[in-house]
């Protein structure tokens, strides 16, 4: 178990309250401008060489990322947005920031502006997290009156705004290009690629978007250094991460643990184990809801980071454990991801807006067996139709559940569909 | 000049294409919905799909800029899966309802999905359907059947400046519409009906008329305006159908505006297929000798003087000629084609013609636009400043009425108070003008049809040369007509002292006996006083119900017919269908009448009639060119009126006896009527 | 969300109140000077806050006005984000979530409770408009599971009774305390966290 002088949050369970005295006194805004000092390629390469992936779900290099921000940019501004929509089923770490931590936020926002040159920030938290806002802007508020953002923040020189923005209820707002549309006041619909934020993003200007939990980890990687944040983890897979372990465990929770540590050991060490006994888990869904499901047999070996979980066909995602112990009927739980898939489709292109709603249907079919058994294919080859054909990544999010489903519970699709044929056989006779 | 291969092929294109683009120059078709070429790039329904070399995922090849050493690939067994996969997607919800649908035949998604989808859908589900929406009397909307391209938004809100259009909802529930109830108010809706490669949005008019292969298409010039609009007329047994826009990079691009499209149906009513004469007060059908006879009656012997001609706002110049012609033979000088009483004179064409030419303004970095309402007055000529708006680094301004004209133009004042200010570089506008390397204005009927129009226009003149207007290779000076057969007036010298005002005045007078208006109905026809009205024309329109003797012609979709568009542009129109009933083309009627005059014309064959017409000015010798003149002086100084300046066309869909006669235009008056007041034609 | 049907409790017209309207300086100050579109969904749910909870359509067209924008960007907005009501909603808009977490948990058993205890389905209100019922996505309380959202506060750790106890005290007019309804305090283990019990300064 990670030690608790190893924890970068050190109150995200919100015990000692949110304000900027308990902030002070786990040792945020600490030298702040020291590191600024250091200059942005100092950051860029500290942040790089910690090893730090986006927490966002997609795991690319924070400090890659960074360095992709062009230094001359005839004039215009640069922006660093914060992706606070946080809305992947399963996840709940970034609401934990925002309400328990939000000062790590914001010296992180500071930081990572200094390192890409940029002159405000704008953090985009989805709309239902309204008191978890307040927190925020009251938190912004007291930095602004102690000087450490605005003007000349942390006596650095620099002149740094932070702002933040609520959304109003769409899960595709956390898909960068569409946070920035949402941002410019427009519906989230993500943008063509090329061209990338980094060169035209938030009102066409230079633009990095950042997970929360990747900003809000950066001032305690630049205070203890990258060295010590690599100690952590495997080799491409370092540092510690916030891991929410829900569903059918005994005690659910929020936990921030070193990268690399075995599923079985973050379930029953930190969620008090699987409901009923390790020996009644079904399957996990371990990287938020867009993440394929991971058999029994796969879990007992699986180490919870990106190459650990990919090595078995699925992700790390946004680190969300979902657990389901034997009594799940994993069709219906795979159907009701798909329900929300075609929810959340912006509706912008063909493959996700109409293909969401047709697999959505079908896995409503599927719950009760209604459908036939060459119709488990067909419905494979539509998720292949979607997968990689869409704007954004959720088309993608949409079809991996179902290709897991399908890829570990075939029997149980087609042991449902043969028992409701004989079941109507049965009945006709 | 990137280097990359496609399909195996090496090819080196222009930086800044886009992949699809690049496939195109060599001949690969690439399928497309949402992609259009004057529209921005959505990429939104990934039909247009390639494998891209090194790219983890394939990539819209609308989308994607050509980028040097890129393999692309769009013959792969791969390609074809994804181009089926999605041809499948676009169809499940999409209604099985080809056979009544007005698309069918010319539908992207028909053809498409013969040439790129699979031969059944595996969709079991329902399909979705989407309540229906109105769009006013031009577009009818089948919104079901909607693939969510956008093309129709994109349109509305770049081309046409008139964002109404738009995707509300989202996901599968997403919707393609105007969100509330309303007819749209853009004069250029109709365009819509083209974009959209399905049947969504269709001509409400063309409803259940015909399926496209049994049309006859013939490529015309269209006369609802001085624009001259490249058109194709479709027609049907003796029937205009519909009317479609043609390409012409030069003047329309592919756009044409409402009425273009929608007024053809005024072709089919009111219209005069039988010569008449006025017999006891009333007008009685009659044959052609019997009405040639009673014009003969009143014209033999009379005194040139005492006779004269009006030619009308859609005239062609043929019939013009030989109206022309024929007065003279009679003795008469008094002929003239200005009925809205332009002060434009014909001594030089540089002073009566759009001289940047409708591309060339495209040229231009600032703009003066004088007395005009563009958007209603010529809404292809506005469409065009808006695109040359859009693409940044120009300036304009108006004097006139304050309207929105769908792109940023400041208005400067009202009336001759603010050009003065300007002629004298007093007005901020006039540092504009002085800085910009290629200034232009356009001058309305508006500011022209005044007592003072002739001081406007010389008024004009000199803002022209004071700021750079008129340079070796610019000439910024442009008059905007209104009416299709003015410039082909003026060329053909078809004025005379004092104007059409002036003929009238005689006829309340007393002073002309025989009065000849070739389709001329934009007059007063109760100040004609006792005169004799021989009226020639299409259409039961004013000129005709104070005639005594009716000669019925034929319409522009009726004949070969050369007009001057606004820029000095010489087309022609051909014919599409036969005159009605005993209906003749115009020249032929008036050649004909001076047979039976005693002065014959000269001319037997159309090529006879335009030699003359090449003999008059030599202009009509060009084809489809936009000739302007030399520049030199036109205009009169003069005592200015400090009134506002107010454009002749106050309702954009009627404003000639054709789309006055039409059903269409009338129930576009009065759904934008209904719309409440600030959505006639332009937003004020 | 996306249909423009409630027609009939339409006002004519829709002003920011003096309160409101002294916030927008607070909103504007925010986005750079031309990108005055960026206050669009701020003025939306300030506009919705003043109008009862839902959006008039003379309200966005008020926005419109004041953005400078078509009016029709404005509805682009509105329909598409669920948080905009262009109907009247309840006083009090329960909106349970049935996202996998949640429904691993047993939302299945609060939704139904809701029901039976407010008497009305799914995308109701009750008569007396004091409560609308409705499903909603992933809130991300997962770890709280099974949870609601009830106006602007989350009530998480439910179960049939404490969710019964919520609805009882909103209908006596007592507002019930927000947060986990058992012994948690956030999103550390229940029965207390088994870390961070001592943290300190770790930076």
């Amino acid at each position: 178990m990670l030690k608790d002088s190893d924890r970068i949050f050190q109150n995200i369970y919100g015990f000692k309250g949110s304000g900027l005295k308990t902030a002070k006194s786990i040792g945020d805004w600490k030298n702040t401008k020291k590191y600024i000092a250091k200059g942005r390629d100092w950051i860029v390469d500290e942040i790089k060489n910690s090893g730090l992936r986006g927490r966002g779900g997609a795991g690319f290099s924070t400090g890659m990322k960074w360095s992709f921000m062009p230094k001359e940019t005839g004039g215009r501004p640069v922006y660093l947005t914060i992706n606070a929509d946080e809305g992947e089923p399963g996840t709940c770490k970034d609401r934990e920031i925002l309400r328990n931590e939000p000062h790590k936020l914001i010296e992180g926002a500071l930081l990572a502006a200094a390192a890409v040159g940029a002159c405000a920030a704008y953090i985009y938290v989805r709309g239902e997290f309204f008191r978890e806002g307040e927190v925020l802007q009251r938190a912004i508020d007291e930095a602004y009156a102690a000087g450490l953002i605005g003007k000349n923040s942390c006596g650095s020189g620099i002149d740094f705004d932070v702002h933040m923005q609520m959304g109003a209820g769409a899960y595709i707002c956390g898909e960068e290009s569409a946070l920035i549309e949402s941002l410019e006041g427009k519906p989230g619909q993500p943008r063509l690629k090329p061209p990338f934020p980094a060169n035209v993003g938030l009102y066409g200007c230079p633009t990095t978007v950042n997970n929360v939990e990747s900003i809000a980890v950066v001032p305690t990687i630049l205070r203890r250094g990258a060295k010590w944040f690599s100690s952590f983890g495997r080799e491409n897979n370092l540092g510690t991460k916030l891991f929410c372990i829900s569903g059918h465990v005994n005690n659910p929770c929020i936990v921030e643990e070193t990268m690399g540590i075995t599923m079985r050991d973050l379930i029953d060490t930190h969620a008090g184990g699987v409901r009923g006994g390790w020996d009644n888990l079904l399957a996990v869904i371990p990287g938020g809801a867009s993440v394929p499901m991971m058999p029994k047999n796969l879990c007992e070996e699986a180490i919870m980071d990106y190459d650990g979980l990919r090595e078995h066909g699925s992700g790390l995602g946004t680190g969300a454990v979902m657990v389901m112990d034997r009594s799940t009927d994993l069709i219906k739980a795979i159907a009701r991801l798909s329900k929300f898939y075609a929810h959340e489709s912006c509706g912008q292109c063909t493959p996700c807006r109409e293909g969401t709603g047709w697999m959505s249907r079908m896995m409503e079919r599927m719950v009760t067996g209604d459908m036939a058994i060459d119709e488990i294919d067909m419905l494979q080859d539509v998720t292949k139709q979607i997968e990689g054909h869409t704007i954004c990544a959720l088309g993608d999010a949409a079809a991996w559940p179902i290709q897991g489903l399908i890829r570990h519970f075939r029997p149980e699709i087609e042991r449902r569909i043969n028992d409701r044929a004989s079941r109507l056989s049965g009945q006709a006779a | 000049m990137p280097k990359l291969t496609i399909d195996g092929i090496e090819i080196e294109v222009d930086n800044g294409l886009t992949v699809l683009q690049a496939c195109e120059q060599i001949g690969i078709e690439i399928p497309r919905f949402c992609y259009h070429e004057r529209l921005t790039v959505a990429g939104n329904c990934r039909m247009c799909l390639v494998e891209m070399e090194r790219a983890p995922k394939p990539v819209a090849s609308c989308a994607m800029p050509v980028g040097e050493g890129m393999v692309i690939t769009t013959n792969s067994p791969a390609v074809k899966k994804m181009r089926q996969g999605v041809m499948e997607l676009l169809l499940i919800n999409h209604p099985l309802d080809c056979p009544i649908c007005d698309q069918g035949g010319e539908c992207d998604l028909q053809d498409q999905a013969v040439g790129y989808g699979m031969d059944r859908s595996r969709f079991m589900e329902n399909k979705r359907s989407v309540k229906n929406k109105t769009f006013g009397p031009l577009i009818k909307a089948m919104m079901t059947r909607c693939i969510h391209c956008t093309r129709c938004v994109r349109f509305s809100s770049e081309i046409a400046g008139v964002p109404e259009m738009g995707t509300t909802g989202r996901g599968e529930h997403m919707e393609v519409g105007t969100y509330i109830k309303k007819a749209l108010t853009s004069e250029l809706s109709g365009n819509m009906i083209d974009l959209c490669p399905v049947g969504a949005l269709t001509s409400n008019p063309y409803a259940f008329d015909t399926r496209p292969w049994e049309l006859k298409k013939t490529e015309s010039v269209d006369v609802m305006d001085a624009v001259g609009s490249a058109i194709r007329v479709d027609t049907k047994g003796g029937e205009v159908m519909r009317i479609l826009p043609r390409l012409n990079e030069d003047v329309n691009e592919e756009w044409v505006s409402d009425k273009t499209r929608f007024a053809c149906d005024g072709l089919k009513s009111q219209r005069l297929d039988s010569p008449y004469v006025r017999r006891n007060g009333k007008l009685i059908k009659t044959s052609w000798n019997d009405a040639f006879a009673a014009i003969s009656e009143k014209i033999k012997g009379i005194d040139g003087s005492r006779f004269a001609s009006i030619t009308g706002d859609l005239a062609c110049a043929e019939s013009m000629t030989a109206l022309k012609d024929l007065t003279a033979s009679i003795g008469s000088t008094k002929i003239d084609c200005r009925q809205d009483g332009t002060k434009l004179d014909n001594r030089n064409r540089a002073g009566y013609v759009f001289n940047t030419t409708i591309s060339g303004i495209e040229n231009s970095d600032a703009c003066l636009i004088i007395g005009a309402n563009i958007r209603r007055e010529a809404p292809i000529v506005n469409a065009r400043l808006r695109k040359r708006y859009l693409t940044g680094g120009f300036e304009a301004g108006m004097i006139g009425e304050k309207v929105d004209l769908t792109f940023s133009c400041e208005n400067l004042g009202s009336g001759t108070d603010t050009l003065c200010e300007i002629a004298d570089g007093k007005h901020k506008f006039a540092k504009v003008l002085k800085k910009a390397k290629k200034p232009m204005l356009i001058l309305g009927q508006g500011a022209l049809t005044r007592p003072d129009g002739s001081a406007v226009l010389a008024m004009a003149r000199a803002i022209a040369e004071k700021y750079g207007m008129i340079t070796d290779d610019w000439n910024g000076f442009n008059v905007l007509h209104t009416a299709a057969a003015r410039v082909g007036g003026l060329d053909l010298g078809i004025t005379c002292e004092g104007g059409v005002a002036s003929i009238v005045d005689e006829c309340s007078a007393g002073k002309i006996d025989v009065i000849y208006l070739l389709g001329a109905d934009e007059i007063d026809t109760n100040k004609l006083g006792k005169a004799f009205v021989i009226y020639q024309g299409h259409h039961g329109d004013a000129g005709a119900h104070r005639a005594d003797v009716i000669l019925p012609g034929a319409a522009y979709t009726e004949k070969n017919a050369t007009y001057v568009n606004t820029e000095g542009r010489v087309q022609k129109t051909q014919l599409a269908v036969f005159p009605v009933g005993e209906a003749r083309e115009d020249w032929t009627i008036i050649r004909a009448l001076s047979d039976v005059l005693g002065h014959k014309l000269p001319y037997d064959t159309l090529l006879e009639v335009r030699s003359r017409m090449v003999e008059i000015n030599a202009v009509f010798k060009s084809d489809d060119q936009a000739t302007g003149g030399v520049w030199g002086k036109f205009g009169t100084k003069g005592e200015l009126e400090s009134s506002a300046f107010v454009s002749p066309i106050l309702n954009f869909h009627m404003t000639d006896p054709i789309s006055r006669s039409s059903e269409t235009m009338a129930q576009c008056t009065e759904a934008l009527f209904d719309e409440g007041k600030r959505n006639i034609g332009t937003n004020g | 969300m996306s249909s423009d049907s409630s027609k009939a409790m339409q006002p004519e017209t829709f002003e920011f109140s003096a309160k409101n309207q002294k916030k927008f300086n607070t909103i504007f100050a925010k986005y750079p000077k031309g990108r005055e579109a960026s206050a669009m969904m701020p003025l939306l749910d300030l506009a919705q806050r003043q109008h009862d909870g839902w959006l008039p359509r003379a309200a966005m067209d008020h926005i419109a006005d004041i953005l400078n924008l078509a009016p029709i960007r404005v509805y682009e907005v509105a329909t598409f984000y669920t948080m905009y009501n262009l109907a009247p909603v309840g006083k009090n808009h329960i909106q349970v979530c049935t996202n996998l977490p949640c429904w691993l948990r047993g939302s299945d058993k609060i939704m139904s409770v809701c029901k039976e205890k407010l008497g009305i389905e799914l995308g109701d209100t009750t008569n007396d408009g004091k409560f609308t019922l409705s499903e909603v996505e992933c809130l991300c309380a997962c770890v709280n599971a099974p949870m609601m959202q009830i106006n602007d506060d989350f009530y998480e750790d439910l179960d049939e009774d404490s969710t019964v106890a919520i609805l009882e005290s909103i209908k006596s007019g007592v507002k019930p305390t927000p947060g986990p309804q058992n012994s948690r305090k956030g999103g550390e283990p229940e029965g207390g966290a088994k870390t961070l019990r001592d943290s300190k300064e770790a930076n």
